[in-house]
């Protein structure tokens, strides 16, 4: 109904200011070891999350045979170079990426394209077949996706894109999610009465998606796009299926066949993982705030 | 257009106002949207067009393809033949297929549980210490972005027998080693630790939203009632989640119900085929796993797509039950 601005700063103040009426009576004491016991458990939680990180980066560094040591290490070692020299040479770990990129941008690119325009259809008009085709739309999230593997790999087999990048691209232009997602969006902040406007103007269905909808859904794409390129990034099972050239394949098919065939060399292993793992952790940091905002506000509307 | 003005004067007299109106134009137009004739509904018609071609070649044909399949033994290669139910009346008596079910759904409980109950304590953290939460919120919610493959092979060193550091943990305080991946239950402590690990930022998130959207006045009005910080948790905060936790308790089971990279990933290293999939004793297999095997190692498609029927109704079955249960309870 109204913009999204006005409930994300009510929400913001009204817990800061709840808790400040909940703590004048609390003697100062108790407050501030009630805070600083607080903060100590959501430290431990955090680096606990962490840790696994750390962990993986210590590894990387040492020698294979360093982790049967007992106790094992826990500060970095000085192998960080050879490591990383042995994933070189044994895999092509750029191509790997190249080929990953290559993929997640051109996914996440059709998938804003293709989904903003079936949701501004389902967001701000009607026409005849409207509640059946997005009926359609909701029953796809309820249906797992393996219902249609099979058949998808025989297409691939017939189309002989087995082994190509286009076999892993093509099948995930369009998502349910996105369409589901932006329709969302667009209904609470795109005012019907500008797209009328528009109208009067002569603007077109497709002038009015340009420059009237696209416009104001900035931070809807923000979050839908780098969950697309996150979930793309990281999809496992169909390029598991469908790749089977070792010179393309994405970085998670690489790093499993890397763990089938040097699985005892765990400073390489460790070392290729954190390369598979840095670019997305530096992607999700720079747009860390959208995708949080992106994700509390998908659960509440 | 010369027709433009009168196009805009019915539009805005068919949107917003025929909501409550009569039940015929009701149902041709939801409020707040332009109400376009099948004549003028063109460019809508185009726009969703690429979204449902696709949906139509890589979800709706291969969905009916698989239905057709599951009554075949199609191998991939050679002749093909109808087998009637033959498919599904072996996929009642399989043992994988009900191991793989049931280690699902132990993994299920061992992931959830966990999990929602770690998120719920994170949100409640969040939601009052109001410094570095961004940096708190960066640190829980990094597990949830990388590469699941990555940090299953990680968990496979943490969790390993002869150099784990959960085992080194055991030993410095005089406890005996475990072998997590070649054990029943130990597999699934590691599975399950990875997977409950990877969505405790994710969950937290989702009802740190909901907590803060609960009026602050409800809490004052709480509090001069006299009620204190327990009983204001469990007489308004949790009422007030329900819906939230719904969504993630419903969103949590078909993500759980369908795991498949954790299990592939620490199981990998022994052996190929349905038959030694998940690992020693199939401790580790899940469902989508088995499917995985049967269809893409055996390559015994028709088989393969009766399984994936069988997911269908799993995840279907327990959404619902999930739903059910959490509306019940509200009321």
């Amino acid at each position: 109904m109204t913009t999204t601005s006005a409930p994300e700063s009510s929400r913001l103040t009204s817990p800061a200011a709840g808790v400040t009426a909940r703590r004048r009576r609390r003697p100062p004491v108790r407050r501030s070891v009630g805070r600083l016991l607080r903060h100590l458990l959501l430290a431990a939680g955090a680096l606990l999350s962490f840790f696994p990180f750390y962990w993986m980066f210590v590894l990387s560094t040492h020698r294979s045979a360093a982790i049967y040591e007992f106790p094992p290490p826990l500060l970095p070692g000085d192998r960080f170079r050879e490591n990383f020299e042995s994933v070189m040479s044994t895999i092509n770990v750029w191509a790997a990426m190249a080929n990953t990129l290559l993929v997640a941008v051109t996914v996440t690119f059709f998938v804003l394209l293709i989904d903003s325009l079936a949701a501004f259809a389902f967001a701000k008009f009607s026409f005849p077949g409207k509640r059946i085709l997005f009926l359609v739309v909701m029953l796809t999230f309820l249906l797992p996706s393996q219902l249609a593997t099979i058949p998808q790999f025989l297409m691939m087999t017939e189309l002989g894109w087995v082994g190509e990048l286009k076999a892993v691209i093509v099948p995930s232009l369009a998502g349910a999610f996105g369409v589901f997602w932006l329709r969302q969006f667009f209904q609470n902040s795109v005012r019907t009465e500008l797209i009328e406007a528009a109208t009067i103007d002569g603007c077109g269905f497709f002038r009015q998606y340009l420059h009237v909808a696209l416009p104001s859904a900035r931070p809807a794409l923000a979050f839908l796009g780098i969950f697309t390129f996150i979930g793309s990034w990281n999809d496992f099972m169909w390029p598991l299926i469908v790749l089977n050239d070792p010179s393309r394949l994405t970085l998670q098919v690489a790093l499993s066949q890397l763990q089938t065939t040097h699985g005892t060399d765990y400073g390489m292993l460790m070392m290729s993982a954190l390369i598979a793992v840095v670019p997305l952790i530096i992607v999700f940091i720079i747009g860390a705030k959208q995708f949080i905002d992106g994700i509390t506000e998908g659960a509440l509307k | 257009m010369s027709t433009s003005l009168t196009q805009k004067l019915t539009a805005t007299a068919a949107s917003p106002a025929s909501a409550g109106r009569g039940r015929g134009a009701g149902r041709r137009t939801d409020p707040g949207t332009i109400a376009l004739g099948s004549r003028r509904a063109r460019p809508a018609y185009v726009a969703l067009a690429p979204y449902f071609l696709l949906f139509a070649i890589f979800s709706a044909i291969p969905i009916g393809f698989t239905m057709f399949l599951a009554f075949t033994d199609w191998r991939g290669i050679g002749d093909w033949n109808l087998v009637g139910l033959t498919n599904f009346g072996y996929l009642l008596e399989d043992p994988l297929f009900w191991k793989a079910l049931s280690n699902t759904l132990i993994l299920w409980v061992m992931t959830t549980i966990p999990c929602l109950t770690l998120a719920t304590l994170v949100a409640l953290g969040l939601n009052s210490a109001v410094r570095f939460s961004t940096v708190y919120r960066v640190a829980y919610l990094v597990p949830n972005i990388t590469s699941l493959v990555a940090m299953g092979i990680l968990f496979s060193s943490i969790f390993s027998s002869n150099f784990g550091i959960v085992n080194a943990l055991l030993n410095s305080v005089g406890l005996e080693s475990v072998r997590w991946l070649q054990s029943e239950w130990g597999i699934k402590v590691a599975i399950s630790t990875l997977s409950a690990w990877s969505f405790v930022g994710y969950n937290a998130m989702i009802i740190l939203a909901g907590l803060q959207s609960v009026e602050k006045q409800v809490y004052e009005a709480a509090q001069l009632d006299g009620a204190g910080p327990v009983r204001t948790f469990f007489s308004i905060t949790v009422p007030m989640l329900r819906p939230i936790i719904m969504f993630i308790t419903i969103m949590s089971t078909i993500g759980s119900l369908q795991s498949f990279t954790e299990a592939q990933v620490m199981t990998s290293s022994q052996g190929g085929g349905a038959s030694s999939a998940g690992g020693v004793g199939n401790s580790g297999l899940t469902l989508v796993l088995y499917f995985y095997s049967v269809a893409f190692q055996e390559n015994r498609y028709g088989y393969g797509a009766t399984i994936a029927w069988g997911v269908m109704v799993v995840v279907i079955l327990f959404t619902i039950i999930n739903w059910v249960a959490t509306r019940e309870r509200s009321r």
